[in-house]
């Protein structure tokens, strides 16, 4: 008879476990600690250290009231420094405190699966802040350890790694479940309701003024606007306007849009058009991004008077649509009397010298297009320097700029030639967006960033319409055609995947986005409609709801019942030396010796070698063979097979 | 009594078979079947293992249901991903949990004899009968609490064997109740269970009282009229004393020569035997005050190592002596039922 193994054991949390457990739940925490004020992070790494020492030692748990005043001062905290105890910040924030509070009475083992299930919400409030790649596993990484210690308690006698081993093959065996659950769990674009106001703070773009800086701040910025894939070849880099704001109202400092104008611009498109998807990433704001100048707007989005696309939500999740546009074209809309005049209107008692200018090229030049000339001609000959960092400017930002420091960037580029323009009497608007965009060889995906960040003109030449004039085009060519990189003086601080000559740099970079590119696309980027193209892709157009919920349940049953199969009956497996013994007895049987069902292998051997006298030598040797590969002690392997080849070569 | 149902199955296993079809039939069957307890080894086969999701599942889904709407609320891609992960974790734990008790065998281990007011020791053997480990097994008894369950692991292959306490209030046989078989490995989420009612039974010794003693009694059928320890039969030697021997015969000369105290030894039967006698003890006492003392004169006798018999309404155990002479009499004295209901008091 095998030993007997009786294990009790009292039911302990001995420290292993709970040291396991505390360093999982570390881990949930832990991408939150910079987000947090100090105190919170602090008081957090002491609490947990706390729990060590308890555990380490022994102690009791602090007593009740202890844990409600420290409660008490924490929700405290947490309202005086968000001034809220909603919200994004300061709920995540008290989520973490009451997980440290549910450590230090932590008394049973549903204690533990509370304090495991505040992990596991602590690690899916990290996807508020960035749903990357690496935080992906980040959070696999924090599941597998929680998970696996509440194994540990589960199982107080086993090794940990084992507890370890356990929570991995269920996380991969429940990795299927997850893909189906995940594709096919019917979709529905959020919110449900309200979002807390900080949810979406903290992410950069463009915004809705532009003063001097503005652009520039964002020029170090080395995160993705938005992605682009063209049908066809993407367009060369210097007629890549990505157009984005208007601005049509100045007061000496700052442009602002003015309150748009909803009906829809109209054009006349020339030539062929492009056409090409765009992925954007949440910035927050309504604009949607296109080529100048996109022939329509996308779903859910307006067009309006001044080209500009407006989603009717504000753009929080990474956002797809297709778009069409006439790289050339006649913008002939929008230029109704009010807006002409809008067009021209310039604030009093700023720049006089620039005034003075364009009163000057509007006496001597005769037409509009004679002015315009001679004001590009103005800013390539002028010597300006393009420049991240220009010098402050005081009252006559204009004066100032094209006069005496004749550095600067982009915004004062397109503001100062606007001025002119108003200044001469022709009608001009500020557009800001994006210039340029750099193709990925890994994927074809063009990838505009946030340091593409652009600022341009456009003036009203009557016939010609709204025509597009980049002044820092005429200033520093090199910007358009090459990109920020080559137009800034060397030395100047820029991101670090926008500078130059790292090529290895480069192309791991290139990897690395068309990963996150596919990531984006696939996993962040599935919403309802990726999911009914996926759907109609397998052959199910136009999938309802309830087809939907139908196929999930069907498939997870499907998926599960053959993981039963195999989580289940493979407890049946014979045991190979019996299996093979079995082999032996039936072709005994079939000569008419069947053994009995008392009769032992030795005794059966022996009345099978009697009847079988030409055999008599083989089945001796096989059933001594067996009664000792059964019942003796632990054979070699080698031994096994011998046993299995005699069985198999036996021909009664 | 157990070998009656296989007699008459010739007939009942085809209407069995056809009651089959019936569902009412098959769930009165699960409702009212396997009460009597089962001889031989138990297999948990899936008709009779259970599960259930336990409270911290339930909270586990509720978790999950919140985070699922927090995931479509905020349109977190990954949210969804971390959710469905976590629900697949939770599905695919009812198999282990499942897994962990299905097809576990459970027999009847030895049970020792206790005295009524102790606590009887089952032993329970739980085989695997897998190729995987079977974790966190906890055993309780009908009537205890499930805070007091056993816990016990059974790795691949071998087998285990759990002590299942139970209090013995009465003498008699003490049948083991009917027990629950639980796991809620490996997260606690679900809890599979099965009840089993292993054949197994302990015997319980009356309670002995604090009694001395009983002086040598003759017996009367025999008309002897000799009395033990004072017995005038030939001297026939000397043992070293014993606390129990009667201090009239211990040899004081041999004593006082400062030896060892010894202790005379007689022949003849009534030196070294006692009679216990049910009848003869006082009025007073009812039966189990009675069947009490008897068990306290047993343990004593066998003590002292003298010979001893007893006489119990229409039951006579003859002369014996040592532990079997023990353990029978207690036997005797705990499976005692009066014959008649006059003779007690």
């Amino acid at each position: 008879m095998k030993p007997m193994d009786a294990i009790l054991h009292p039911d302990a949390h001995p420290f292993r476990h709970m040291a396991w457990l505390l360093a999982g739940l570390a881990l949930a925490t832990a991408p939150h600690a910079s987000r947090f004020s100090w105190w919170i992070t602090a008081g957090t790494v002491l609490v947990f250290i706390w729990r060590l020492y308890i555990a380490w030692r022994d102690r009791p748990l602090p007593p009740r009231w202890l844990l409600f005043t420290l409660a008490g001062l924490a929700t405290a905290g947490v309202w005086l420094t968000f001034r809220t105890i909603f919200g994004r910040d300061a709920g995540v924030s008290l989520l973490v405190m009451l997980l440290a509070m549910k450590l230090m009475e932590m008394r049973s083992t549903r204690d533990v699966s509370v304090a495991v299930y505040l992990a596991y919400f602590l690690a899916i409030t990290n996807f508020f802040y960035s749903q990357t790649i690496p935080t992906a596993a980040l959070m696999l990484a924090t599941v597998l350890l929680v998970t696996g210690s509440l194994v540990g308690f589960n199982a107080p006698m086993r090794a940990v790694k084992d507890n370890l081993r356990t929570a991995g093959s269920l996380l991969l065996q429940a990795a299927p479940l997850m893909l189906l659950l995940f594709f096919l769990f019917p979709r529905v674009q959020g919110p449900l309701w309200g979002v807390p106001q900080d949810a979406f703070s903290g992410v950069t773009g463009l915004s809705d003024s532009m003063s001097p800086g503005t652009l520039s701040q964002l020029s170090t910025s080395d995160s993705i606007a938005f992605r682009v894939k063209f049908e066809g070849s993407p367009p060369p880099r210097g007629r890549m306007y990505w157009r984005g704001p208007v601005f049509w109202n100045y007061d000496g400092r700052t442009w602002r849009a003015g309150v748009p104008r909803l009906q829809e611009g109209s054009f006349e498109g020339l030539g062929n058009t492009t056409d090409y998807e765009i992925t954007v990433e949440p910035h927050n704001r309504f604009w949607l991004f296109a080529l100048d100048l996109p022939a329509r707007a996308p779903r859910n989005a307006r067009f309006t008077g001044d080209y500009q696309m407006l989603s009717n939500t504000a753009v929080r999740t990474r956002l797809r649509y297709d778009m069409r546009s006439y790289l050339s074209y006649r913008a002939n809309g929008g230029a109704e009397e009010a807006d002409l005049r809008a067009a021209l209107t310039l604030p009093r008692d700023f720049n006089p010298r620039a005034r003075a200018l364009a009163q000057e090229w509007r006496n001597t030049l005769k037409s509009d297009d004679a002015v315009l000339r001679e004001a590009i001609e103005f800013f390539r000959n002028g010597r300006y320097l393009y420049t991240l960092e220009p010098p402050l400017l005081e009252q006559h930002m204009v004066d100032e700029f094209l006069f005496d420091t004749k550095q600067g960037f982009c915004e004062h580029f397109a503001s100062s030639f606007a001025f002119l323009m108003r200044a001469a009497g022709i009608p001009a608007r500020v557009v800001t967006g994006y210039q340029g965009g750099e193709l990925n060889p890994v994927d074809g995906y063009v990838v505009v960033r946030q340091a593409d960040a652009h600022a341009w003109t456009e003036v009203w030449m009557g016939e010609r319409g709204w025509v597009r004039v980049d002044p820092t085009a005429a200033a520093s060519p090199v910007r358009v055609e090459s990109g920020i990189a080559a137009a800034v003086p060397q030395g100047t601080v820029l991101p670090l995947m926008m500078r130059q000559r790292l090529d290895w740099v480069r192309s791991l970079r290139d990897n690395w986005e068309a990963l996150s590119n596919q990531w984006n696309q696939w996993v962040l980027g599935y919403n309802p409609e990726r999911q009914r193209e996926m759907l109609s892709r397998l052959g199910f157009s136009d999938a309802d709801w309830r087809q939907l919920a139908q196929m999930m349940f069907w498939s997870v049953a499907a998926a599960l019942s053959v993981m039963a199969m195999w989580l289940l009956l493979r407890l049946k497996r014979q045991d190979p030396v019996q299996k093979a013994w079995l082999v032996f007895c039936r072709k005994l049987a079939r000569k008419g010796v069947e053994r009995g069902p008392a009769e032992g292998p030795l005794d059966y051997g022996a009345r099978a070698s009697a009847a079988l006298p030409e055999q008599s030598q083989t089945v001796r040797e096989i059933s001594a063979d067996y009664a000792d590969l059964r019942y003796g002690p632990p054979a070699p392997a080698q031994q096994l097979r011998t046993f299995q080849r005699k069985v198999a070569d036996f021909r009664p | 009594m157990n070998t009656q149902p296989t007699q008459a199955a010739g007939w009942r296993k085809p209407l069995r078979r056809l009651l089959g079809f019936s569902r009412l039939y098959n769930f009165l069957d699960w409702i009212f079947s396997r009460h009597r307890p089962e001889p031989g080894t138990i297999l948990l086969t899936q008709r009779r293992v259970y599960v259930l999701p336990t409270r911290q599942g339930l909270i586990f889904c509720l978790a999950l249901m919140v985070m699922l709407i927090g995931s479509i609320n905020y349109n977190l891609s990954l949210g969804y991903v971390l959710t469905f992960l976590l629900a697949g974790v939770g599905i695919v734990s009812i198999l282990h949990t499942f897994r962990n008790l299905f097809r576990t065998r459970v027999r009847a281990g030895r049970v020792e004899p206790v005295f009524a007011g102790d606590t009887a020791q089952f032993r329970i053997i739980l085989e695997s009968g897998a190729e995987h480990d079977r974790h966190s097994l906890r055993l309780f008894g009908r009537s205890s609490h499930a805070d007091d369950a056993q816990n016990c692991d059974l790795p691949a292959g071998r087998s285990a064997e759990v002590t299942l306490p139970m209090p013995a209030a009465q003498r008699g046989w003490l049948p083991l109740e009917r027990i629950t078989i639980e796991t809620r490995y490996p997260l606690g989420l679900t809890r599979a269970w099965s009840y089993v009612q292993p054949d197994m039974r302990a015997l319980v010794y009356p309670r002995p009282d604090d009694s001395l003693l009983p002086p040598p009694q003759a017996r009367p059928d025999m008309g002897d009229t000799l009395s033990v320890g004072s017995g005038t039969d030939d001297y026939y030697g000397m043992r070293p004393y014993q606390p129990s021997d009667s201090p009239r015969h211990v040899a004081w000369k041999a004593t006082a020569r400062g030896q060892d105290p010894l202790t005379k030894l007689f022949s003849g039967r009534a030196a070294s035997e006692l009679w216990f006698d049910y009848e003869q003890l006082p009025a007073r006492l009812d039966r189990e005050a009675r069947l009490s003392r008897l068990a306290r004169w047993v343990l004593l006798a066998e003590r002292s190592g003298v010979k001893f018999g007893m006489r119990l309404p229409g039951l006579e155990v003859p002369l014996g002596e040592g532990e079997i002479q023990r353990e029978r009499c207690l036997k005797e004295l705990a499976l005692f039922q009066a014959v008649d209901a006059g003779d007690a008091p």
